[in-house]
């Protein structure tokens, strides 16, 4: 490991403590060291063997080193008097002190290895902090699940090759119920609890707040060109007070599918394989006879739900159907040649079922706390 | 919706014994009629009949007298031994010898009452002599029953839920528009015929008799001037009188009970006779008081400006589209509304407390001119609901047969030889079926004899098979089949939508979400890992939300499309920004604790257009023209998509690490950006002093580089924050995305390539006067520096200091920036990287009077 990058407190500690190494050399005695003197020398080097083996930590190599290998060290000093020695003795001599030295060189290196070792394992450890100390200095947010579950729908509509069609949500009542065979005067139409827009002084503005995604499906028969396989997620309004398992404001998906020889058996297909994307494997529909104006004929469909409280059971999930004559040619498109399915469902009623949501309350009121429990996925 | 009690259902189709509302109600939803509920039996355990063989009054010290008795209630209930049960009872009604009714202990009566043994005035009484009203039978509390005055008959022991009709539950379904018919005993029985196979007698079919022409009976005219598309309002009108009737006599235990199991009040024998037979065959009818109506009754529309008095004694205008019944006083023709068609009669011709000579009426009426009087006038009466759904035409003349019958039997009384049958009903059109439709439609294999078979079941006339088609003749009872495919609903629901096959559709190969909605979703994904919270808002808005914004007067947000039936009057508007209800919900949380909030939106507004056009009324069934298409459209305010977010308090919290870090304007406008970043847009960003709800001197205005408005974002104005009861300082942001989307760069991005000369950094700090915006002198530095001889070698410009003090003038500032340079196919020098320095303190210097900082 380098250990050139660590900075803490050890490595502060031994650059003060060079700092304030003290210059002056003590000496054993005051008689300089013969560089003849082969006992002297042997004898020099034993003592300096002995320091660095007797320091304990880099500081004190450092100053036996410099007692002992310095410049003012008595075999530095040595080494200097050479010079002064008769041609014949310098070489004797520099032998001498040449193999002191590097014996002695040799030996601070491996204390010096040593020392450096003890002294990086310490700093690990000193420098241990508790990663246990919370870190949530920068909070996620999160999607609310209602957005993410349709995504999600979406992309599993997308996957079979379908796409994704999207509308006013302030829409015109032709789109709203006329293009979908909703008679004017139809019960039907009395049924859907509509927010109407007012026009002022009591007029009609023909428009509504859509009460379905539906109005998506017949904007997208016009403008689209045939076949048409196409899911419309999205928010649609009725008339009912918030409570538990009410709310004015909530979302559908609906699908829609026109092309040539399409029958309930591919309505059924595309509902089965869409359940057990969502709900899993065991996941199953059952339709049963309804009415809706949009569709002939018509089915409610259920849901094996395994997670149902109280045991495993059937829970109505949505309403579907072969697209009615009507409605193709409202936008355009030969019933005789072409048929359709459609079908919609809620998805606050599936976020509910999928996540023991309770109170309708909780997803509307935008309390960060409930969105904060999905994180960004679903 | 109706409720369905098993033994009144078992007069018209036979049901296995045993069978509970439970499987009924399987089998009816099935082909298509849903539960409601189950309604339970109204007594449980032993209620059973009993003899009085002893009857001892004994007087009490309150003054009261009891009676003691002893009941035989037969072998399985006396006591051991024999010994008939000791009862104490309250009524002095009967004598030693009558039979009565007898809750036992363990039976639990309406109320719910349990009956348990008890002490009661020195005697263990061990059950209860029932009245009809603890039965819940009717309202009679005079005494007890005895048995022998209903005219029954039965054995001591008997069990008296079944003798009474007390033991019944009652099913509740739900019955969809198409299927006006199951609105009766009659309907739901076919269909649960239909379901299981059981034997079904339809008690509705017109005898042969029923058919004959009449003559001879009350005169009535039907005086349709203003029919509704065409159609008369009433096209049957069938009447006959009965003289002599107790019509105010209760009806018999056994009417009475049946009309409370299915949810109505019994009131005297005429009205609960006309009320049993439409909840028995589905026809409404309606019983005059014989001596308050003068001939001729003609059925005709309301005059203009016409009012009536309703029978609940409201004086109502009348529309020129209601359709009235009325009568000819003095001889004067039409000239007394005596009743609005199948919605509400009139006072002046009720049956009242001395009325005995009856005239009843049946008859038959347009479903739409019902329904829209229904709602005109808000009286959604039982009648109108079966009207607006179809009613048989052919009823009529069975229905009045089988009323005049039950008053005559139970009310004494004679009927008149003469009727009226005023018929101007036209038979159904016949369908062409191409037999082979079911199958394609539905995906089974249905042959062409299971075709006929079913739709000969529910009651059409069917031809032969001639070249893959049959003529088809609807019943008189399904106005819904018109066209074919109601007919392969038939054929689908009876053969059972279990016999669907589940078969995955091949789709055409798709394109994949879209760039905007890719785009979106990584713009609410990116808000999200930035720490923001999405939350979804109601658009329903008040004056009060757009004034708590401080919005000016004449401000374009104030004009809301407003809804003519708000679900709060005091929010009758649709949000016309996002953060007029975000800000909202920001307030919901910080009023729950969440102090520390960061939220967003995304949605719809809606900015209505001045003097939009209204959109036309156009005819379903057939395409619009592309003109009345394009009216259509302008029709439609324009919903923008908007992006919205509102911080307040800290964005990064405190903690042991230290300090947290409050919102503040700069995290505004960083979303803002990051948002613009996604979508690839770069923002031009400027001050904007004037736009509520923001701080005046922290408001940034957001725009494209052609000039579009994209947004704003900043800190929001003190009022506004204090307004929302939001922690001081709270910062917002909204920004149109389809106008960033609509900005986007649509081609793909042309990639640089990336030089491996060395970077050279260049520091430069400028004073320049305080009131230049730092995004003025950044551009001024970016376009110095690239207009140097060096040519184009910026790669980033970052401004790293803001200074203000006593080191430069008073009035400016120093703004410093880190430049790094580097050309694509050199190493710069050091004359080059001069060169840059110059060339940005010359643009900088040029413009604003920037010098060097010393």
């Amino acid at each position: 490991m380098r250990l050139a990058h660590v900075h803490g407190p050890a490595s502060l500690a031994h650059g003060r403590v060079a700092r304030n190494l003290p210059w002056k050399v003590r000496m054993s005695d005051d008689t300089p060291l013969s560089p003849l003197d082969e006992p002297g020398i042997a004898a020099a080097v034993e003592a300096a063997l002995k320091a660095f083996d007797a320091a304990t930590d880099l500081d004190g190599l450092k100053q036996a080193r410099l007692a002992h290998l310095g410049e003012h060290s008595p075999l530095a000093l040595a080494n200097r008097a050479i010079g002064g020695l008769a041609p014949a003795d310098k070489g004797t001599a520099g032998r001498l002190l040449g193999a002191a030295r590097g014996r002695l060189n040799a030996a601070l290196a491996e204390r010096q290895a040593v020392l450096e070792a003890e002294r990086d394992a310490r700093v690990l450890v000193e420098e241990a902090v508790d990663v246990t100390l919370p870190v949530d200095r920068r909070p996620l947010g999160a999607r609310h699940p209602l957005e993410t579950l349709q995504e999600r729908v979406a992309d599993i509509f997308v996957a079979m090759g379908w796409e994704i069609a999207e509308g006013p949500e302030l829409e015109a009542e032709w789109f709203n119920f006329d293009a979908l065979n909703f008679g004017v005067d139809h019960p039907a139409r009395q049924m859907q609890d509509t927010f109407f827009v007012d026009a002022g002084a009591g007029a009609e503005s023909g428009l509504v707040l859509r009460t379905h995604t539906s109005p998506v499906q017949a904007r997208s028969l016009l403008e689209r060109e045939l076949p048409v396989y196409i899911a419309c997620p999205g928010k649609v309004f009725r008339t009912d007070e918030l409570d538990a398992t009410h709310t004015p404001v909530f979302h559908q998906v609906e699908g829609l599918a026109v092309d040539k020889g399409l029958t309930m058996a591919h309505l059924k297909g595309t509902l089965d394989h869409f359940v057990r994307s969502i709900f899993g494997p065991e996941a199953r529909t059952r339709l049963r006879p309804a009415y809706f104006p949009f569709t002939e004929p018509s089915a409610e469909m259920d849901l094996w739900f395994p997670q149902k409280k109280g045991g495993p059971g059937w829970i109505e999930w949505g309403g579907c159907g072969m697209v009615n004559p009507n409605v193709l040619r409202a936008c355009g498109v030969d019933p005789d040649v072409y048929s359709g399915f459609a079908f919609g469902m809620g998805i606050e009623r599936t976020l509910m079922l999928r996540h023991e949501i309770a109170d309708m309350h909780d997803m509307v009121e935008g309390d960060v706390r409930f969105s904060t429990q999905f994180g960004t996925e679903i | 919706m109706p409720r369905i009690p098993l033994t009144w259902l078992a007069e018209h189709v036979e049901l296995p014994a045993g069978l509970t509302a439970e499987q009924l109600a399987a089998d009816l939803v099935r082909v298509g009629l849903e539960e409601e509920a189950i309604h339970a039996a109204a007594v449980t355990g032993p209620l059973v009949v009993g003899e009085v063989v002893e009857l001892t009054p004994e007087e009490q010290k309150n003054g009261k007298t009891i009676n003691w008795c002893r009941v035989d209630v037969g072998p399985e209930h006396n006591e051991p031994g024999g010994t008939p049960r000791g009862i104490v009872c309250g009524a002095h009604n009967f004598v030693v010898g009558d039979r009565v009714v007898v809750a036992l202990p363990g039976a639990v009566l309406p109320g719910p009452f349990a009956i348990a043994s008890r002490k009661t005035y020195g005697h263990v009484s061990d059950g209860m002599i029932c009245s009809a009203r603890e039965l819940g039978l009717g309202e009679d509390h005079a005494g007890i029953i005895v048995l022998s005055t209903l005219g029954i008959d039965a054995e001591v022991g008997t069990d008296a839920r079944e003798l009474l009709g007390l033991g019944d539950e009652v099913l509740e379904i739900n019955v969809t528009p198409d299927r006006g018919y199951c609105f009766s005993m009659r309907g739901v029985a076919r269909e649960y015929s239909h379901s299981t196979g059981a034997w079904f007698t339809d008690r509705g079919l017109a005898s042969d008799a029923q058919r004959a022409p009449v003559s001879g009976g009350f005169a009535v005219e039907i005086d349709d001037a203003a029919p509704v598309d065409g159609v008369p309002g009433a096209d049957r009108f069938v009447a006959q009188v009965v003289r002599g009737v107790r019509a105010n006599d209760p009806s018999p235990q056994w009417m009475q009970r049946r009309l409370t199991q299915a949810g109505m009040r019994p009131i005297g024998l005429a009205v609960d006779v006309t009320n049993y037979v439409m909840l028995d065959l589905g026809q409404p009818l309606h019983a005059y008081d014989l001596d308050k109506v003068a001939e001729p009754i003609v059925v005709r529309r309301a005059a203009p400006g016409e009012r009536m008095r309703t029978l609940d004694d409201v004086d109502r205008a009348l529309d020129p589209e209601d359709l009235l019944i009325t009568d000819s006083p003095g001889g004067v023709r039409a000239s007394r509304v005596i009743g609005l068609a199948a919605v509400m009669g009139g006072g002046d011709s009720e049956v009242g407390p001395g009325t005995t000579d009856l005239l009843i009426e049946a008859a038959h009426f347009d479903p739409i001119t019902v329904a829209r009087t229904a709602r005109r006038h808000k009286l959604p009466s039982e009648a109108a609901k079966r009207f607006e759904r179809g009613v048989d035409p052919q009823l009529p003349r069975v229905a009045v047969a089988r009323a005049v019958a039950l008053l005559t039997e139970h009310g004494g009384g004679v009927a008149d030889d003469g009727l009226t049958d005023v018929n101007a009903t036209t038979a159904p059109a016949p369908i062409t079926l191409d037999v082979t439709l079911p199958a394609r439609l539905v995906g089974v294999p249905y042959t062409a004899d299971e075709v006929v078979e079913t739709v000969t079941e529910i009651g059409c006339a069917v031809g032969d098979v001639v070249d893959g088609t049959v003529q088809v003749l609807p019943p008189t009872w399904r106005p819904d089949l018109v066209v074919g495919v109601d007919l392969v609903e038939e054929v689908a629901r009876l053969r059972g939508y279990d016999a669907i096959p589940s078969i995955v559709p091949d789709a055409p190969v798709g394109r994949g979400l879209t760039h905007g909605q890719r785009t979106r979703r990584s713009v609410a994904r990116a808000l999200a890992e930035a720490g923001l919270v999405e939350v979804l808002s109601y658009p329903f808005v008040s004056t009060e939300q757009l004034d708590a914004l401080g919005l000016p007067a004449d401000d374009a947000r104030r004009r809301a499309v407003r809804l003519v039936n708000p679900l709060s009057d005091a929010q009758p508007y649709l949000r016309t920004n996002l953060l007029v209800t975000l800000l909202d919900t920001a307030r919901r949380n910080v009023s729950r604790g969440v102090v520390d909030v960061a939220v967003f939106e995304i949605g719809l507004v809606t900015r209505p257009l001045a003097g939009a056009p209204v959109a036309p009324r156009l005819p379903g069934g057939v395409r619009p023209s592309d003109e009345d298409l394009a009216a259509i459209e302008a029709a439609v305010p324009p919903q923008p998509r908007r992006v919205a977010g509102v911080l307040a308090g800290n964005v990064f919290p405190s903690g042991w690490w230290g300090p947290g870090r409050k919102a503040d304007y700069t995290d505004a406008i960083a979303a803002a950006e990051k948002v613009a970043q996604i979508v690839g847009v770069p923002l031009v960003v400027s001050a904007d002093a004037d736009h509520a709800p923001w701080h005046p001197g922290r408001c940034a205005r957001l725009t494209t580089a052609d000039g579009t408005l994209v947004g704003h974002a900043g800190e929001l104005h003190p009022k506004v924050v204090a307004a929302h009861h939001l922690p001081a300082r709270a910062v917002a942001f909204e920004l149109d995305l389809d106008v960033l989307l609509a900005h986007a760069p649509h081609d793909p991005v042309q990639a640089h390539p990336v030089s491996p000369f060395p970077v050279a950094k260049e520091d430069v700090a400028l004073v320049v006067p305080a009131e230049v915006p730092a995004a003025d002198v950044l551009a001024a530095v970016r376009d110095g520096a690239s207009s140097s001889p060096a040519g184009d070698v910026v790669e980033d410009v970052r401004l790293f200091d803001v200074y203000v003090g006593d080191q430069v003038p008073a009035g400016t500032r120093s703004l410093a920036f880190a430049l790094r340079l580097r050309a694509a196919d050199r190493t710069l020098t050091a004359q080059e990287q001069a060169a840059v320095r110059d060339a940005v303190v010359a643009a900088t210097h040029e413009r604003f009077g920037a010098t060097l900082r010393a």
